[in-house]
């Protein structure tokens, strides 16, 4: 992956606290396991920001070497990868996620 | 495409120890994997799921697996 690609995909993850690599949009996820992450989101009432990885093959793939994760969606909070669809699940069901993302946007 | 037996194969060469059951969500490249091992124990879910995800990365990367939902515990 160039620099070109890490530098695009550091701004995007930067652009807002917590940040959704997905495929389609949070109106119109395009995977149950994206459209899994919009619903947890929304209903912690979480402001968040996606960008669709169906837009662009090189940042679909670039994001896979960047977090050394191999698959999508991706959650980034705060610029740290936090986890796919699973950890997110699991992680709302325990009452973790909540915990975690509130206590990172009040810092 | 990937054999059920193919992924319980690759998961248990990198975690030898390790009780996998693997169950189709729909269709033969949407897996629901189960993955029982003491190696999880004081590791991040990440890194758990990140392990598993190593001894499969051809099969992600060709997307004979398309969709892949981890669950990972220890014994």
């Amino acid at each position: 992956m160039n620099n070109q690609i890490k530098d695009k995909i550091q701004v995007l993850i930067e652009s807002s606290p917590v940040m959704v690599f997905m495929k389609g949009t949070k109106l119109m996820p395009q995977c149950g396991f994206s459209n899994n992450v919009v619903q947890i989101l929304n209903s912690l009432g979480i402001e968040f920001n996606t960008f669709d990885v169906l837009s662009d093959f090189e940042i679909r793939e670039g994001i896979k070497e960047f977090s050394n994760w191999p698959t999508i969606p991706q959650v980034y909070l705060k610029g740290e990868f936090i986890g796919g669809s699973d950890i997110l699940i699991e992680m709302y069901n325990s009452g973790e996620l909540k915990q975690k993302i509130e206590i990172e946007l009040a810092s | 495409m990937v054999t059920n037996e193919r992924v319980i194969e690759l998961i248990k060469q990198k975690i030898p120890d390790s009780e996998v059951i693997v169950d189709n969500l729909s269709g033969n490249d949407h897996l629901q994997v189960t993955v029982t091992s003491s190696v999880f124990e004081g590791l991040s879910l990440i890194k758990q799921h990140q392990l598993i995800y190593s001894a499969l990365t051809k099969e992600l990367a060709n997307e004979a697996i398309h969709a892949l939902a981890l669950k990972t515990q220890t014994p």
